[in-house]
């Protein structure tokens, strides 16, 4: 007869990942980069927001880490532009993780001070889940997708540090509640700036360059 | 999918306490769930049963306990569940913060054969 025994453990099934993001973050923070990444649901223009924001940043280099299922399309074309970007394909997984992101970062040359920007899989769910060493988290939701979204998919907009309202070139044509939109947000995070934009007119995105040029590396 | 990986680290950490403690086999693993985790336990205990084989967990049972989100309330102090569309609370109207009550994910504990 064997004897049954209950271990304490207490354990946060997170902690690996979470201690190799850290990793990744304070390495990069030496190296004088900052880390955003970038999350949204499919469609939201997360490549396009990084195509607008580029050419309005003045000090810093963007760096870019491309996260899809599959595909190389957004990569192709940032490279083609001129960006240095690599291509993580995940082949199923809905999100990123930081084991993934210290494998990428190790084939990047940091060459001088800049902006890593980290397109995350385009999911409103499991992104918000998992650190990647980050230092920001910029959330993107369009007036295409509804003014609910804050209500629907909380913890994305709880963990958000930056939140930008994208197509609102549209907004003449869609009932996008801005006030309720707003109101989902600050209930559950009071101070998160919000910046609203439009990929297609390019309205916006300086202040949103100028944001993450400003932001320290703490 | 989702589940996958995650199942593979609580059977990662669950094997390294079970052989610390010098265990043979571990028979249950009790895991803490918050509903904002964004984990299902039923799809943990599918993928247990699979990536569990040929490891001192084969056979164990996956327990979750759910925890439920809560707010609290900036102007009375109460926690609440909320409800659809609302971060109001239901003691006073007040506005509802986030608190860290429903994002548990951790093994609480193990039980272990030796």
């Amino acid at each position: 007869m064997h004897d049954v025994m209950k271990l304490d453990v207490k354990e946060n099934i997170h902690s690996e990942n979470d201690h190799i993001a850290e990793h990744v973050k304070q390495h990069l923070s030496e190296d004088g980069i900052l880390v955003v990444n970038v999350m949204g649901a499919p469609g939201v223009g997360k490549t396009t927001t990084l195509k607008n924001i580029f050419p309005h940043l003045k000090t810093k280099k963007p760096y870019v880490i491309e996260g899809d299922i599959e595909s190389d399309i957004d990569t192709v074309d940032l490279r083609n532009m001129g960006f240095d970007t690599y291509q993580i394909n995940t082949f199923g997984a809905c999100h990123l993780d930081a084991p993934l992101i210290h494998d990428a970062i190790h084939h990047m040359d940091f060459d001088r001070e800049g902006i890593l920007f980290i397109e995350n899989i385009g999911n409103l769910v499991c992104p918000a889940e998992f650190s990647i060493g980050e230092h920001v988290k910029m959330l993107i939701s369009t007036v295409t997708e509804g003014s609910d979204k804050p209500y629907k998919y909380p913890l994305a907009f709880e963990k958000a540090d930056l939140i930008l309202i994208n197509k609102c070139d549209l907004l003449p044509y869609v009932d996008f509640d801005e006030e309720f939109f707003v109101k989902g947000v600050r209930a559950q995070n009071e101070d998160v700036p919000i910046f609203k934009v439009s990929g297609r007119t390019g309205e916006g995105f300086a202040d949103v360059a100028a944001w993450l040029e400003a932001r320290d590396l703490g | 999918m989702h589940e996958y990986p995650i199942t593979q680290q609580i059977i990662k950490i669950a094997e390294n306490h079970a052989r610390e403690a010098g265990a043979e086999k571990v028979k249950a693993v009790n895991l803490v769930v918050g509903d904002y985790s964004g984990f299902i336990g039923d799809s943990i205990q599918m993928y247990f049963d699979i990536i569990s084989e040929g490891t001192l967990c084969e056979g164990a049972d996956v327990r979750v306990k759910r925890v439920k989100p809560k707010l609290r309330c900036e102007s009375c102090g109460t926690y609440f569940e909320r409800k659809l569309f609302s971060f109001e609370c239901p003691a006073c109207g007040g506005e509802g913060r986030p608190t860290e009550i429903g994002k548990e994910f951790y093994i609480d504990s193990i039980e272990v054969e030796k």
